[in-house]
């Protein structure tokens, strides 16, 4: 049997890590990375959040980009679940609504490296029904 | 929701929204008594007693969102269709504790699902908050506790696409290992 990894494998790849890591972080700042927030409440989950996030950190990792992926919270878009929030640095945050795999894969390529728009974005204007009566 | 996993991805959001900064997981198997009981401890805001109560109420959410919040319901339903319960402890400015019972080998009772992914990805997705998870099978346990890990990556953060990965490795290997059946 293999042996189980444990925390001081963990350190051994930390410090391969930062080599890389050093490189980069000098030049780069966090607010010059691309950020992307996934939509994570119960209807989120419900809908393949986890898969699309998986997704998101495998392949920007693969593809090189410098991105931050982490969580959020119900955007109020529960109907178009999974959400994602897409924020290139220098540009407005722009939010995707029926982001699957699929979806994620053209917003890389085509939004996030490419610098356009892809089908499927929720309108900043969009409100939530009875939005008025829910901030009361 | 499908499976364990999910409903930990999803209460300890719950965690997450209440403002804590450490949130304890712990899943205890116990095959002797035949119970699965799930646990989500905060240092959060904590609720009163009123909340508690309409916490167990689909129609009733803090967020300004949307109108529902199913995901504390979804829970106690998954429990008790297997023959198990739900209990919220908590008090304002004390935290939270919510405790979900099942019947082990109930037919009803949710698989664990991926348990790995779930716990790498929440670490990583929410890199201010700390985590522990703890696993009981009988008399082994696993614990993962993200300040362990932060201290070990002194400044290389967790959302790392490599760090996630290795975590997510790690936590499987451990789990297996003490006989889990994922």
């Amino acid at each position: 049997m293999t042996k189980v990894k444990t925390l001081d494998d963990l350190k051994k790849m930390r410090n391969e890590l930062q080599s890389k890591l050093t490189l980069r972080e000098k030049s780069d700042h966090p607010e010059k990375m691309v950020q992307i927030k996934v939509s994570m409440a119960t209807c989120g989950i419900a809908s393949g959040a986890k898969e699309t996030m998986n997704y998101l950190i495998e392949e920007l990792d693969n593809r090189a980009v410098d991105a931050v992926v982490t969580q959020t919270g119900c955007m109020g878009y529960c109907h178009s679940e999974p959400t994602i929030e897409v924020h290139v640095p220098g540009t407005e945050p722009v939010v995707y609504g029926h982001v699957d795999t699929k979806k994620a894969e053209e917003i890389i390529t085509k939004h996030i490296i490419g610098g356009e728009l892809v089908d499927g974005v929720i309108p900043v204007s969009y409100t939530t029904p009875n939005e008025d009566e829910n901030e009361k | 929701m499908r499976d364990i996993s999910m409903h930990i991805l999803d209460i300890s959001g719950n965690s997450v929204r209440a403002k804590a900064s450490l949130v304890e997981v712990s899943v205890v198997e116990k095959t002797k008594e035949d119970t699965l009981v799930l646990k989500v401890k905060d240092d959060g805001c904590g609720m009163d007693e009123a909340t508690i109560k309409n916490a167990l109420d689909p129609f009733f959410t803090s967020r300004k969102t949307r109108k529902v919040g199913l995901g504390i319901p979804l829970l106690q339903q998954n429990a008790q269709l297997s023959d198990g319960r739900l209990i919220i402890k908590s008090e304002p400015g004390q935290g939270t504790e919510l405790e979900a019972v099942f019947v082990r080998s109930h037919i009803d009772r949710p698989p664990l699902g991926d348990l790995p992914g779930t716990i790498s990805l929440m670490a990583s997705g929410n890199p201010a908050v700390e985590f522990i998870y703890k696993h009981v099978l009988d008399k082994e346990e696993y614990v993962f506790d993200t300040r362990e890990v932060k201290s070990i990556l002194e400044g290389v953060e967790i959302t790392e696409p490599g760090v996630v990965k290795f975590l997510k490795q790690m936590i499987e290997e451990n789990l297996i290992d003490i006989g889990v059946e994922l």
